[in-house]
């Protein structure tokens, strides 16, 4: 009931004029990032984040996390108009929303992609609203070492978990954690891996390597496939959104399933893109229709959406109780959190009840204007994908580095975003995932600096991390997660051998 | 993935295994690169962990994975990386940039990027060039009227802003 009364208190914030203002500009900002190849979720909120540094952190935050949502739904638009997906985690609405399109029904799916977003988002700030006090209440007994079992916990979800290349993804994770330690050691206070260097003396700013890794590399895989977008015309007019509306009831168990799955995803980081996935091949496997899946299936447009949003969404869960993000907007959203001397984790929601229950109630309040914006505004913004990419191509490029010259004023981060931005290009094309990469460098410093404090402790005795049952189940459930998905391979590649059918189903 | 355009033969280009080798090869030095600073600069126990300790522990598992891509990368069958078509698009992008950020520190962000626009949009060559010549013009200044005028975020300037009395 205390929480109940916080979080109106939180709507009564995030209700005011300006902050609904900043709701409007960041939804509409956040579809146009979400549109436009080269500018995604992650580094939108990073380019913008330094403009925010005078703004109050309330309002900052839902600025930002309205860029988020708007990104969040812009990336259907240019997946179902123009089957090119502007975010990774709305590749998998391509694989129906595209022929819907194509057949002539693309209002349709827009307008399922939408509501299946909505609903996604609001399962996901749902359980944030009821989940999160308890998790921040519970992690207030946390010490060093249980908070490194939480970090253990979240890099082994991903490994486990993830749906590319396992030594990929633990390389990735070991270059985000190495680029973190360069620099100065806030511990010892000496200068690591500088090399004598004074430009690295500073370290490598996550936001910069964001940037880089997300948005210049964009761009040149973008460019590949040639510089003209060709793609489908939509109006959304009532008539159609109400019909929409009225046949989704029929879909409630596709719904609920991918809404789970997003927000298990989004809570234990796999990610908004894994979770897309999962919850089309979920839906492809249990639906009546499964059949017809990739010709242009409603429930193949609600089921990745629904899933990709409410992971998403509950990606903030742990960012906001734990000070862990679930994903790598989370992440950025995170350093920003730092920035304006918010330390996210337990303590945030005892000290700053006001900016905790304001960024819940905004949520609510964020998806339910990005659902109308987006639906109003739908044919701006396929004009937006109109313009010739020759146009839009250098303005990014130039706000990308405009973004990682404002973060510390310095050239040389421009020199680094670009090198990110080759390298980036490089891995996307190898198959590295670069998500861990950037979660690892977010938390690098403190997952180091927890691992120290426990051994510390302990007298460098590794018997600290299961001292005791709370330190120890979370070990223990790291190292199932960890290997979750090689045992879950091997056992398909067991029973393959026996069915090849049911291999080829769980695709 | 097979785009319409690709029914015929397939395309030449850069071969993947080189690729998937060459960056695995750079991983694995970058591990060294990594285990040779932690352990010159301790990375053992004295009275706690030394500041080499976490990296290096990090470094010995990175040289590990890099190792299996390796070994990964030379048994698995080749494929292409990026044709030479795609690839010339990359540099055409690739180009331009450089040149770009090689210029903002002598020039000024500006006017680096009106000529970055100038170049970029007349090595795509789509567009007529005085549609070219006002994305130039208009670009800077609305950036300069933002981030300048609006946000006061000072960006790097060269001489044409202090000739302009900026």
């Amino acid at each position: 009931m205390d929480d109940f009364s916080a979080l109106l208190a939180g709507f009564q914030v995030a209700l005011s004029w300006h902050n609904v203002g900043f709701m409007a500009v960041g939804v509409i900002l956040g579809i146009i990032v979400g549109v436009l190849p080269g500018l995604g979720g992650p580094n939108g909120v990073a380019i913008l984040l330094p403009l925010t540094f005078g703004m109050d952190p309330t309002s900052a935050i839902i600025l930002l996390s309205s860029i988020y949502w708007g990104a969040l739904f812009g990336g259907a638009i240019t997946s179902i108009l123009f089957n090119i997906p502007g975010e990774a985690w709305s590749v998998a609405t391509t694989f129906d929303g595209y022929p819907m399109a194509v057949q002539g029904k693309a209002a349709e799916a827009l307008t399922a992609a939408f509501t299946a977003s909505f609903i996604g988002a609001l399962s996901g700030v749902v359980l944030i609203t009821f989940v999160a006090p308890l998790v921040a209440q519970f992690a207030l007994r946390f010490g060093p070492a249980e908070f490194f079992a939480v970090f253990l916990l979240t890099f082994c979800s991903f490994i486990g978990m993830g749906r590319e290349n396992r030594a990929k993804i633990i390389a990735s994770l070991c270059i985000g954690f190495l680029l973190a330690a360069v620099g100065l050691d806030s511990i010892s206070g000496d200068l690591r891996m500088t090399f004598g260097s004074t430009e690295l003396m500073r370290g490598f700013d996550f936001l910069i390597v964001v940037i880089g890794l997300f948005g210049v590399s964009e761009i040149l895989l973008t460019v590949e496939e040639g510089l003209v977008f060709k793609g489908k015309q939509a109006r959304i007019d009532l008539m159609v959104v109400l019909r929409t509306w009225a046949g989704l009831p029929r879909y409630w168990a596709t719904l609920l399933r991918s809404s789970i799955v997003g927000m298990w995803m989004g809570v234990t980081p796999g990610g908004a893109i894994a979770a897309s996935f999962m919850g089309y091949g979920l839906a492809k496997r249990f639906s009546k229709n499964g059949k017809n899946f990739g010709k242009g299936e409603i429930e193949g447009v609600l089921a990745p959406e629904t899933a990709a949003h409410a992971a998403g969404t509950s990606a903030l869960l742990p960012m906001l109780a734990l000070g862990i993000p679930g994903s790598a907007t989370a992440a950025v959203l995170l350093g920003g959190l730092l920035v304006w001397g918010l330390q996210p984790g337990p303590m945030l929601f005892v000290e700053q009840k006001d900016f905790v229950w304001g960024l819940i109630a905004s949520m609510y309040l964020g998806n339910l204007a990005g659902l109308v914006i987006v639906l109003a505004t739908v044919p701006v913004f396929a004009a937006v994908m109109r313009i010739p990419f020759s146009f839009v191509a250098p303005v990014i490029l130039i706000v990308c580095a405009i973004g990682a010259y404002t973060i510390s004023n310095s050239t040389f981060d421009i020199w680094l975003m670009l090198i990110f931005g080759v390298v980036g290009y490089v891995f996307k094309k190898l198959d590295y995932p670069l998500a861990p990469l950037v979660l690892a460098l977010v938390l690098g410093d403190r997952a180091e600096d927890a691992f120290r404090q426990a051994l510390l402790g302990s007298g460098g005795s590794l018997n600290v991390f299961w001292a005791n049952g709370l330190v120890g189940t979370l070990v223990v459930l790291a190292l199932l997660l960890l290997f979750w998905g090689p045992m879950g391979d091997l056992i398909a590649a067991l029973r393959g051998k026996n069915h090849p059918k049911t291999a080829e189903a769980a695709e | 993935m097979s785009l319409p355009s690709e029914n015929d033969a397939p395309e030449r280009g850069l071969s993947r295994r080189p690729v998937e080798i060459a960056t695995a090869l750079l991983l694995i030095a970058l591990g060294g690169l990594v285990l040779y600073d932690s352990y010159g600069r301790g990375a053992g126990w004295d009275g706690g962990p030394q500041n080499g300790f976490f990296p290096a522990r990090i470094g010995w598992i990175f040289l590990a994975a890099s190792l299996f891509i390796l070994w990964n990368a030379c048994r698995r069958e080749d494929g292409v990386f990026v044709t030479y078509a795609q690839l010339g698009q990359v540099v055409r992008v690739l180009g331009p940039l450089l040149l770009f950020v090689a210029l903002i520190a002598p020039l000024g962000l500006y006017v680096a990027s009106a000529l970055f626009i100038i170049v970029f949009m007349g090595v795509v060559g789509t567009s007529r060039w005085w549609s070219i010549l006002l994305t130039a013009v208009l670009v800077p200044v609305v950036c300069f009227w933002i981030f300048e005028l609006q946000f006061r975020v000072p960006l790097p300037k060269g001489p044409l802003e202090a000739a302009l009395g900026y």
